[in-house]
């Protein structure tokens, strides 16, 4: 069982996408908040970013705490939103607790719809 | 019914070790044959009781914070305490903030009281805090 959260960046039809494994908890969220500031400051009018979560097994407040964060960022920079993918059942259960989902996020299935949606939303 | 099994288990107030005493609830709650859905909902109280011990009880310095587990023939008890600072409970953080703490200090409350059957907290300054929360078995549950 992994106890810590391994973080990397990387871009698909101009969308950020960061790409997550591992937990993230009080320990381990300052990874994906570095994440984040990385890619705010590589793309400065960012409109859409995704974070996928194929690899990742737990969240809590924390890693819900810097996500909506992130979305209240992006939404300052370019009226943007974050785009969760491969939450699993159980992560997304935490999600619709928080109530966040419907104001800062999108959710989807996977990458291919989550793009195919971003592309939609821009023509 | 009998008494109870007691587990206990003392953590430092630091991060690092907030995924421990989430595993250690989850192999208690994997042993009394709790549903895979419902062993995440524990683990996921637990570690918001420890992160908020964690953020908010001892300040710079470290402390402890003592879990308590009882198996109880229907039902799991947890206990969650700290000898920190304690906090006014009639001023707590809400979630109408983009100060991402205070986001997930409302979210921890608003979870823990979403994913277990019963959490009941007693804090005031400077006298610690202890989230004490149950969760009951599927058949328990059904027949409330």
């Amino acid at each position: 069982m992994v106890l810590d959260l391994n973080v990397s960046v990387r871009e698909k039809n101009s969308v950020p996408i960061i790409d997550l494994e591992g937990e993230i908890d009080v320990y381990t969220y300052p990874k994906l908040s570095d994440a984040l500031k990385l890619v705010f400051d590589k793309y400065p009018t960012v409109k859409d970013l995704i974070i996928n979560l194929n690899n990742v097994r737990y969240i809590d407040s924390t890693g819900l705490g810097v996500i909506a964060n992130g979305a209240n960022q992006i939404s300052k920079i370019s009226n943007g939103y974050i785009t969760i993918i491969n939450a699993t059942p159980q992560i997304r259960k935490i999600f619709d607790v928080s109530g966040l989902v419907s104001t800062n996020f999108y959710l989807f299935d996977n990458e291919d719809v989550a793009l195919q949606n971003l592309a939609n939303k821009s023509n | 019914m009998g008494e109870p099994i007691k587990i206990e288990l003392t953590i430092p107030s630091l991060s690092d070790y907030v995924g421990v005493a989430r595993l250690s609830a989850s192999g208690i709650a994997n042993r009394m044959k709790f549903t895979h859905e419902d062993i995440e909902d524990i683990k996921i109280a637990v570690s918001e009781a420890c992160t908020n011990a964690v953020q908010y009880a001892y300040g710079d310095i470290v402390g402890e914070i003592k879990l308590s587990f009882f198996i109880h023939d229907n039902y799991l008890e947890i206990k969650v305490k700290d000898n920190g600072r304690g906090f006014d409970i009639n001023n707590q953080a809400d979630t109408n903030t983009n100060d991402p703490e205070k986001i997930g200090l409302g979210l921890g409350i608003v979870f823990m009281r979403s994913l277990m059957d019963k959490v009941d907290y007693s804090s005031s300054v400077d006298s610690g805090t202890e989230v004490i929360m149950i969760k009951k078995l599927p058949v328990q549950r059904n027949d409330v």
